[in-house]
Protein backbone atom coordinates (compact mmCIF):
# COMPACT_ATOMS: atom_id res chain seq x y z
CA UNK A 1 0.00 0.00 0.00
CA UNK A 2 1.61 3.16 -1.33
CA UNK A 3 1.12 6.54 0.84
CA UNK A 4 0.38 8.35 -3.01
CA UNK A 5 -0.30 7.45 -6.60
CA UNK A 6 0.25 10.05 -9.02
CA UNK A 7 -1.60 8.84 -12.14
CA UNK A 8 0.31 11.16 -14.87
CA UNK A 9 3.57 12.37 -15.28
CA UNK A 10 3.20 15.93 -16.90
CA UNK A 11 3.75 19.22 -15.58
CA UNK A 12 1.43 18.32 -12.44
CA UNK A 13 2.00 14.63 -12.01
CA UNK A 14 5.84 15.26 -12.14
CA UNK A 15 5.87 18.46 -9.66
CA UNK A 16 3.18 16.41 -7.05
CA UNK A 17 5.94 13.44 -7.39
CA UNK A 18 8.87 16.21 -6.07
CA UNK A 19 6.66 17.72 -3.24
CA UNK A 20 5.69 14.72 -2.23
CA UNK A 21 9.15 13.06 -2.28
CA UNK A 22 10.23 16.32 -0.15
CA UNK A 23 7.50 14.71 2.22
CA UNK A 24 9.28 11.00 2.50
CA UNK A 25 5.68 9.50 1.33
CA UNK A 26 5.90 6.35 -0.45
CA UNK A 27 5.14 6.94 -4.34
CA UNK A 28 3.99 5.62 -7.34
CA UNK A 29 4.07 7.01 -10.45
CA UNK A 30 1.84 5.68 -13.51
CA UNK A 31 2.06 7.22 -16.69
CA UNK A 32 1.80 6.25 -20.43
CA UNK A 33 4.54 8.88 -20.87
CA UNK A 34 7.12 11.46 -19.60
CA UNK A 35 6.36 14.70 -20.19
CA UNK A 36 2.71 14.90 -21.34
CA UNK A 37 1.70 17.61 -23.71
CA UNK A 38 5.02 19.72 -22.61
CA UNK A 39 7.22 17.13 -24.37
CA UNK A 40 5.34 18.11 -27.76
CA UNK A 41 5.73 22.15 -27.46
CA UNK A 42 7.47 23.79 -29.62
CA UNK A 43 9.00 26.73 -27.87
CA UNK A 44 8.21 27.85 -24.48
CA UNK A 45 9.15 31.15 -23.97
CA UNK A 46 6.72 32.19 -20.38
CA UNK A 47 7.75 29.54 -17.67
CA UNK A 48 9.42 31.32 -15.03
CA UNK A 49 13.30 31.06 -14.85
CA UNK A 50 14.00 30.35 -18.92
CA UNK A 51 13.96 32.59 -21.53
CA UNK A 52 13.82 30.30 -23.88
CA UNK A 53 13.72 26.60 -23.58
CA UNK A 54 12.17 23.78 -25.94
CA UNK A 55 9.20 21.56 -25.07
CA UNK A 56 11.29 18.57 -25.25
CA UNK A 57 14.09 20.05 -22.93
CA UNK A 58 11.82 21.48 -20.31
CA UNK A 59 10.34 17.65 -20.07
CA UNK A 60 13.39 16.57 -19.72
CA UNK A 61 14.60 18.60 -16.82
CA UNK A 62 10.96 17.99 -15.30
CA UNK A 63 11.98 14.09 -15.85
CA UNK A 64 16.09 14.48 -14.52
CA UNK A 65 14.50 16.43 -11.54
CA UNK A 66 11.92 13.72 -10.59
CA UNK A 67 14.37 10.65 -11.08
CA UNK A 68 16.56 12.62 -7.84
CA UNK A 69 14.42 10.79 -5.47
CA UNK A 70 12.93 7.61 -4.55
CA UNK A 71 9.73 7.24 -6.63
CA UNK A 72 8.24 3.96 -8.07
CA UNK A 73 7.82 5.02 -11.84
CA UNK A 74 5.71 2.61 -14.14
CA UNK A 75 5.74 4.12 -17.88
CA UNK A 76 3.87 3.19 -20.92
CA UNK A 77 0.81 1.90 -18.54
CA UNK A 78 -2.29 4.21 -18.31
CA UNK A 79 -4.94 3.93 -15.49
CA UNK A 80 -8.14 2.07 -16.76
CA UNK A 81 -10.52 2.60 -13.37
CA UNK A 82 -10.36 3.91 -9.96
CA UNK A 83 -12.20 2.91 -7.27
CA UNK A 84 -12.23 3.42 -3.47
CA UNK A 85 -13.36 1.07 -0.72
CA UNK A 86 -13.06 2.30 2.70
CA UNK A 87 -9.72 3.89 3.08
CA UNK A 88 -8.21 1.98 0.10
CA UNK A 89 -7.82 3.04 -3.25
CA UNK A 90 -7.40 0.53 -5.62
CA UNK A 91 -6.29 1.83 -8.83
CA UNK A 92 -6.32 -0.87 -11.78
CA UNK A 93 -4.28 -0.10 -15.30
CA UNK A 94 -3.98 -2.26 -18.45
CA UNK A 95 -1.26 -3.80 -16.47
CA UNK A 96 -2.17 -5.03 -13.02
CA UNK A 97 -4.13 -2.94 -9.74
CA UNK A 98 -2.16 -0.80 -7.12
CA UNK A 99 -3.41 0.30 -3.53
CA UNK A 100 -3.09 3.58 -1.95
CA UNK A 101 -4.10 5.85 0.66
CA UNK A 102 -4.32 8.87 -1.50
CA UNK A 103 -4.41 9.75 -5.39
CA UNK A 104 -3.89 12.28 -7.79
CA UNK A 105 -4.72 12.54 -11.04
CA UNK A 106 -3.02 14.52 -13.04
CA UNK A 107 -3.22 12.65 -16.37
CA UNK A 108 -3.92 15.93 -18.77
CA UNK A 109 -5.73 16.07 -22.33
CA UNK A 110 -4.91 14.16 -25.47
CA UNK A 111 -5.90 15.61 -28.64
CA UNK A 112 -9.32 14.92 -29.92
CA UNK A 113 -9.82 12.31 -32.69
CA UNK A 114 -12.33 12.82 -35.27
CA UNK A 115 -14.30 9.22 -35.12
CA UNK A 116 -14.43 8.97 -38.69
CA UNK A 117 -13.70 6.18 -41.02
CA UNK A 118 -10.17 6.22 -42.66
CA UNK A 119 -9.13 7.83 -39.38
CA UNK A 120 -7.37 5.42 -37.54
CA UNK A 121 -6.04 3.31 -40.62
CA UNK A 122 -4.52 6.70 -42.05
CA UNK A 123 -2.61 8.24 -39.33
CA UNK A 124 0.72 8.86 -40.10
CA UNK A 125 0.18 7.76 -43.50
CA UNK A 126 -0.86 11.27 -44.96
CA UNK A 127 -3.05 11.86 -41.37
CA UNK A 128 -1.46 13.64 -38.47
CA UNK A 129 -2.05 15.45 -35.74
CA UNK A 130 1.22 17.81 -35.45
CA UNK A 131 1.74 19.89 -38.25
CA UNK A 132 4.77 21.76 -36.59
CA UNK A 133 6.30 17.71 -37.15
CA UNK A 134 5.09 16.95 -40.09
CA UNK A 135 4.29 19.49 -41.98
CA UNK A 136 7.53 19.78 -44.00
CA UNK A 137 6.82 16.12 -45.63
CA UNK A 138 3.83 18.19 -47.52
CA UNK A 139 6.16 20.42 -49.85
CA UNK A 140 4.18 21.34 -52.98
CA UNK A 141 1.35 18.95 -51.97
CA UNK A 142 -2.30 19.50 -51.37
CA UNK A 143 -4.27 19.46 -47.77
CA UNK A 144 -6.54 19.92 -45.60
CA UNK A 145 -6.39 21.21 -41.83
CA UNK A 146 -9.37 20.31 -39.98
CA UNK A 147 -10.88 22.64 -36.95
CA UNK A 148 -11.89 26.69 -37.05
CA UNK A 149 -9.79 27.23 -33.71
CA UNK A 150 -6.63 28.70 -33.29
CA UNK A 151 -4.55 25.57 -33.52
CA UNK A 152 -6.13 24.68 -36.63
CA UNK A 153 -5.28 28.63 -38.00
CA UNK A 154 -1.73 28.29 -36.62
CA UNK A 155 -1.11 24.71 -38.29
CA UNK A 156 -2.86 26.08 -41.59
CA UNK A 157 -0.40 29.17 -41.95
CA UNK A 158 3.05 26.92 -41.07
CA UNK A 159 1.26 24.92 -44.25
CA UNK A 160 0.74 28.05 -46.89
CA UNK A 161 4.54 27.89 -46.71
CA UNK A 162 4.71 24.35 -47.65
CA UNK A 163 1.67 23.00 -49.60
CA UNK A 164 0.33 23.50 -52.66
CA UNK A 165 -2.81 24.17 -51.77
CA UNK A 166 -4.71 24.61 -48.17
CA UNK A 167 -7.91 23.35 -47.70
CA UNK A 168 -9.55 24.34 -44.13
CA UNK A 169 -12.69 22.41 -43.34
CA UNK A 170 -14.80 24.00 -40.41
CA UNK A 171 -17.85 23.39 -38.98
CA UNK A 172 -18.97 26.60 -37.67
CA UNK A 173 -20.12 29.24 -39.99
CA UNK A 174 -17.10 31.29 -39.59
CA UNK A 175 -13.51 30.65 -38.54
CA UNK A 176 -12.81 31.11 -34.52
CA UNK A 177 -9.03 32.40 -33.20
CA UNK A 178 -7.04 35.70 -33.88
CA UNK A 179 -8.36 38.18 -36.40
CA UNK A 180 -4.58 38.82 -37.40
CA UNK A 181 -4.55 34.99 -38.59
CA UNK A 182 -7.54 34.30 -40.33
CA UNK A 183 -7.15 37.74 -42.07
CA UNK A 184 -3.86 36.46 -43.47
CA UNK A 185 -5.72 33.29 -44.32
CA UNK A 186 -8.57 34.25 -45.53
CA UNK A 187 -6.28 36.78 -47.94
CA UNK A 188 -3.90 33.74 -49.39
CA UNK A 189 -4.86 32.49 -52.58
CA UNK A 190 -3.71 29.32 -51.60
CA UNK A 191 -6.04 28.87 -49.08
CA UNK A 192 -9.98 27.57 -49.73
CA UNK A 193 -12.19 27.71 -46.44
CA UNK A 194 -15.09 25.46 -46.04
CA UNK A 195 -17.04 26.67 -43.24
CA UNK A 196 -20.04 24.61 -41.77
CA UNK A 197 -18.76 21.60 -43.61
CA UNK A 198 -17.75 18.52 -42.08
CA UNK A 199 -15.36 15.95 -42.57
CA UNK A 200 -16.91 12.54 -43.59
CA UNK A 201 -14.35 10.15 -44.51
CA UNK A 202 -10.31 10.17 -45.05
CA UNK A 203 -9.70 7.79 -48.48
CA UNK A 204 -6.96 6.12 -50.22
CA UNK A 205 -4.70 3.40 -50.48
CA UNK A 206 -1.36 3.00 -49.13
CA UNK A 207 -1.72 6.38 -48.30
CA UNK A 208 -4.04 9.47 -47.52
CA UNK A 209 -4.92 10.61 -51.18
CA UNK A 210 -8.88 12.82 -50.61
CA UNK A 211 -11.58 13.68 -47.65
CA UNK A 212 -15.15 13.70 -47.96
CA UNK A 213 -16.50 16.38 -47.08
CA UNK A 214 -20.50 17.54 -46.21
CA UNK A 215 -20.98 21.28 -46.88
CA UNK A 216 -23.90 23.49 -47.46
CA UNK A 217 -23.69 22.51 -51.57
CA UNK A 218 -23.86 18.74 -50.51
CA UNK A 219 -20.72 16.34 -50.46
CA UNK A 220 -17.82 17.05 -52.20
CA UNK A 221 -14.29 15.02 -52.42
CA UNK A 222 -11.22 16.88 -52.08
CA UNK A 223 -7.85 16.01 -53.28
CA UNK A 224 -5.27 16.07 -50.31
CA UNK A 225 -2.47 13.85 -49.34
CA UNK A 226 -1.99 15.23 -46.01
CA UNK A 227 -5.02 15.90 -43.63
CA UNK A 228 -3.69 18.03 -40.06
CA UNK A 229 -6.22 17.03 -37.33
CA UNK A 230 -6.50 20.57 -35.22
CA UNK A 231 -10.08 20.30 -33.36
CA UNK A 232 -8.81 20.40 -29.93
CA UNK A 233 -8.17 18.36 -27.00
CA UNK A 234 -10.27 16.33 -24.44
CA UNK A 235 -9.25 15.47 -20.70
CA UNK A 236 -8.16 12.08 -19.84
CA UNK A 237 -11.21 11.55 -17.17
CA UNK A 238 -12.79 8.47 -18.32
CA UNK A 239 -11.20 5.72 -15.86
CA UNK A 240 -12.69 8.44 -13.23
CA UNK A 241 -15.83 7.58 -13.70
CA UNK A 242 -17.45 8.21 -10.26
CA UNK A 243 -15.99 11.90 -10.30
CA UNK A 244 -17.89 14.83 -10.65
CA UNK A 245 -16.92 16.73 -13.93
CA UNK A 246 -18.46 19.24 -15.89
CA UNK A 247 -20.32 19.17 -19.40
CA UNK A 248 -16.30 19.46 -21.09
CA UNK A 249 -14.89 16.31 -18.71
CA UNK A 250 -13.11 17.44 -17.20
CA UNK A 251 -12.26 16.55 -13.40
CA UNK A 252 -14.37 19.54 -10.41
CA UNK A 253 -11.63 20.65 -8.07
CA UNK A 254 -11.81 22.66 -5.48
CA UNK A 255 -8.92 25.54 -4.43
CA UNK A 256 -7.38 22.44 -2.17
CA UNK A 257 -7.68 19.98 -5.54
CA UNK A 258 -9.70 18.34 -3.74
CA UNK A 259 -12.01 15.92 -5.87
CA UNK A 260 -16.10 14.53 -4.82
CA UNK A 261 -14.51 11.75 -4.00
CA UNK A 262 -12.25 12.39 -0.18
CA UNK A 263 -8.70 11.02 -0.57
CA UNK A 264 -8.67 11.80 -4.38
CA UNK A 265 -7.08 14.83 -5.61
CA UNK A 266 -6.68 16.28 -8.80
CA UNK A 267 -4.41 18.66 -10.86
CA UNK A 268 -3.13 20.14 -13.69
CA UNK A 269 -5.08 20.13 -17.48
CA UNK A 270 -7.29 17.47 -16.74
CA UNK A 271 -9.44 19.30 -14.10
CA UNK A 272 -11.75 22.78 -14.43
CA UNK A 273 -8.49 25.06 -13.06
CA UNK A 274 -9.05 28.26 -15.58
CA UNK A 275 -6.45 28.64 -17.60
CA UNK A 276 -4.24 25.48 -19.17
CA UNK A 277 -0.77 26.20 -19.19
CA UNK A 278 2.61 24.32 -18.23
CA UNK A 279 3.62 26.68 -15.16
CA UNK A 280 -0.14 26.77 -13.80
CA UNK A 281 -0.36 22.69 -14.22
CA UNK A 282 3.12 22.61 -12.03
CA UNK A 283 1.86 24.59 -9.43
CA UNK A 284 -1.40 22.99 -8.92
CA UNK A 285 0.54 19.39 -8.74
CA UNK A 286 2.47 21.16 -5.96
CA UNK A 287 -0.79 22.78 -4.28
CA UNK A 288 -2.16 18.94 -4.56
CA UNK A 289 0.41 17.33 -3.20
CA UNK A 290 0.49 19.76 -0.13
CA UNK A 291 -3.23 19.10 0.42
CA UNK A 292 -2.62 15.23 0.52
CA UNK A 293 0.15 15.58 2.83
CA UNK A 294 -2.31 17.56 4.99
CA UNK A 295 -5.17 14.68 4.58
CA UNK A 296 -2.53 12.33 5.16
CA UNK A 297 -1.61 13.88 8.78
CA UNK A 298 -5.51 14.17 9.46
CA UNK A 299 -7.26 11.39 8.01
CA UNK A 300 -8.05 8.91 10.79
CA UNK A 301 -7.45 5.58 8.46
CA UNK A 302 -9.78 2.78 9.63
CA UNK A 303 -7.00 0.15 9.34
CA UNK A 304 -3.97 2.30 11.27
CA UNK B 1 29.52 0.11 -35.04
CA UNK B 2 25.93 0.06 -36.12
CA UNK B 3 25.31 2.64 -39.16
CA UNK B 4 22.38 4.77 -37.61
CA UNK B 5 20.23 7.39 -39.68
CA UNK B 6 17.99 9.94 -38.90
CA UNK B 7 15.30 10.79 -40.82
CA UNK B 8 13.96 13.94 -39.17
CA UNK B 9 12.41 17.65 -39.76
CA UNK B 10 14.07 20.51 -37.72
CA UNK B 11 10.50 21.63 -36.11
CA UNK B 12 9.30 18.51 -34.21
CA UNK B 13 9.95 18.09 -30.97
CA UNK B 14 10.47 14.31 -31.11
CA UNK B 15 13.35 14.50 -33.46
CA UNK B 16 15.54 16.59 -31.22
CA UNK B 17 14.77 14.67 -28.38
CA UNK B 18 15.99 11.39 -30.86
CA UNK B 19 19.22 12.87 -31.85
CA UNK B 20 19.79 14.41 -28.22
CA UNK B 21 19.17 10.54 -26.66
CA UNK B 22 21.90 9.05 -29.36
CA UNK B 23 24.40 12.26 -28.43
CA UNK B 24 24.01 11.53 -24.94
CA UNK B 25 24.73 7.89 -25.48
CA UNK B 26 28.15 8.45 -28.16
CA UNK B 27 26.03 6.97 -31.06
CA UNK B 28 27.35 8.59 -34.07
CA UNK B 29 24.50 9.26 -36.49
CA UNK B 30 23.69 10.55 -39.84
CA UNK B 31 20.98 13.09 -39.92
CA UNK B 32 18.30 13.38 -42.89
CA UNK B 33 16.33 16.67 -42.83
CA UNK B 34 13.09 15.59 -45.05
CA UNK B 35 11.56 19.11 -44.66
CA UNK B 36 14.81 20.08 -47.50
CA UNK B 37 15.56 16.84 -48.76
CA UNK B 38 12.58 15.93 -51.10
CA UNK B 39 14.02 12.31 -52.30
CA UNK B 40 15.19 12.07 -48.70
CA UNK B 41 11.71 12.33 -47.67
CA UNK B 42 10.50 9.60 -50.32
CA UNK B 43 13.18 7.38 -49.13
CA UNK B 44 11.57 7.47 -45.06
CA UNK B 45 7.96 7.06 -46.74
CA UNK B 46 9.24 3.56 -48.90
CA UNK B 47 11.25 2.10 -46.05
CA UNK B 48 8.64 2.98 -43.47
CA UNK B 49 5.24 2.96 -45.13
CA UNK B 50 4.46 6.30 -43.31
CA UNK B 51 4.91 9.58 -43.19
CA UNK B 52 5.79 10.88 -39.72
CA UNK B 53 9.10 11.97 -38.06
CA UNK B 54 11.10 10.59 -36.85
CA UNK B 55 12.44 7.71 -38.05
CA UNK B 56 15.51 5.94 -36.88
CA UNK B 57 17.29 3.06 -38.89
CA UNK B 58 19.98 1.01 -37.36
CA UNK B 59 21.60 -1.17 -39.38
CA UNK B 60 18.19 -1.90 -41.28
CA UNK B 61 16.01 -1.83 -38.87
CA UNK B 62 13.38 0.91 -39.13
CA UNK B 63 11.63 2.19 -35.31
CA UNK B 64 9.32 4.82 -36.34
CA UNK B 65 9.21 7.69 -33.43
CA UNK B 66 10.74 8.51 -30.52
CA UNK B 67 10.73 4.59 -29.13
CA UNK B 68 13.78 4.63 -26.66
CA UNK B 69 13.56 0.84 -25.37
CA UNK B 70 13.30 -0.35 -28.85
CA UNK B 71 16.44 1.85 -29.57
CA UNK B 72 18.41 0.40 -26.84
CA UNK B 73 17.70 -2.41 -27.59
CA UNK B 74 18.42 -2.88 -31.43
CA UNK B 75 21.92 -1.07 -30.07
CA UNK B 76 22.04 -3.17 -27.56
CA UNK B 77 22.37 -0.50 -24.75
Amino acid sequence: MYDLIIIGAGPAGITAAVYAARKRLSILVITGNIGGQTAWSGDIENYTGYQFISGPDLAAKFEEHMRQYNIALKENESATAIKKNGDVIMVTTNMGSYESRSLIIASGKRTRDLNIPGEREYKNKGLTYCATCDGPLFSEKYVAVIGGGNSALDAALQLVNIASKVYIINNVSSLGGDAIMREKLESNSKVVIFNNSQVKAVLGEKFVKSIKILSPGGEIELPAQGVFVEIGLMPNSEFAQDLEKNKAGEIKVSSCNETSIPGIFAAGDVTDVPEKQIIIAAGEGAKAALNVFRYLSQHKFQDA
Amino acid sequence: MAKVLVYSTPTCPWCIRVKQFLTDNKIGFENYDVSADQAKAEEMIQKSGQMGVPVVEIDGTIIVGFDKERIKSTLGL
